[in-house]
């Protein structure tokens, strides 16, 4: 075996060091965990959305704060918010080739998913607490 | 020293997606990745409303002047089809994943059921929302 690492190491302990090896299908699997609870949580906000078109803010804060729509909005949050946060890490992996291009956008897409998901949470979380 | 020299010779490189053919799958598969794309930046939109409704009266005043303009209202309607689009793509998906739906004809009746299935939901949702809203005041 001629490879650059010594003789003692076994052929793949070249590529041992690209990858973690514990995780392979983890990111599949979460992206497809998430796209399955995905469906009903958007239909039930899509209905949540399409109920309050109009109302006045106080009829918001009633709604939104009710224990059974804010867990329903709180979940769909963090549900897309991670799957948004595992699909455009594909896109990136795909499109983005250089070496800080790619790592600034994987950095500005988990701050985004983190940001967007956890302001939004915070937001429920406070219609819910009346304050 | 020749065979490091070797390993980071050029590689021919496999043609990419621009030498295919446009077909239906092909068009799908791009479909659900720009629309997952979109619905990505679009989620700031429903952030902003969850904040703005948090915030006070005056925060959500601005944001139900900005969805009540034409061009709210468009982009309300572009998300909702993006994200029914994305779903039920999603949901074919899912059924390639148990090993169903593979067959030629297969892809292509869920590929048009798919554009088909988002467009009267769309439309569903843009009329019972029109309907919510008084007829459209």
């Amino acid at each position: 075996m001629a490879n650059d690492t010594s003789p003692m190491h076994n052929p793949p302990t070249p590529a041992r060091y690209y990858a973690s090896a514990h995780g392979g299908t983890q990111t599949f699997w979460h992206q497809r965990i998430t796209s399955v609870a995905g469906v009903p949580l958007t239909v039930a906000f899509i209905a949540i959305v399409v109920a309050l078109l109009g109302r006045n803010h106080a009829a918001i804060v009633q709604v939104l704060g009710s224990p059974l729509v804010a867990i329903v909005v709180i979940l769909f949050v963090a549900t897309i918010a991670y799957h948004m946060w595992i699909g455009m890490q594909e896109i990136i992996v795909d499109y983005v080739h250089g070496p800080v291009a790619k790592y600034l956008a994987l950095f500005g897409n988990m701050f985004f998913c983190s940001v967007v998901g956890l302001a939004s949470i915070y937001a429920v979380l406070k219609l819910s607490s009346g304050v | 020293m020749a065979e490091a020299n070797l390993s980071r010779r050029e590689r021919p490189l496999s043609p990419h997606i621009q030498i295919y053919k446009w077909t239906l799958p092909f068009l799908m598969s791009g479909f659900h990745r720009v629309t997952g794309f979109v619905l990505y930046f679009g989620f700031a939109l429903i952030a902003w409303w969850l904040i703005a409704a948090a915030s006070g009266p005056s925060a959500y005043a601005n944001v139900q002047w900005f969805y009540g303009t034409w061009i709210g209202r468009l982009v309300l309607l572009g998300y909702t089809w993006a994200l029914i689009h994305h779903t039920i793509g999603g949901l074919r998906h899912l059924i390639w994943d148990t090993g169903r739906g593979l067959k030629d004809r297969e892809i292509d009746w869920l590929a048009r059921a798919t554009i088909g299935g988002s467009i009267v939901l769309t439309l569903l949702v843009a009329v019972v929302s029109y309907l919510v809203m008084g007829g459209g005041r």
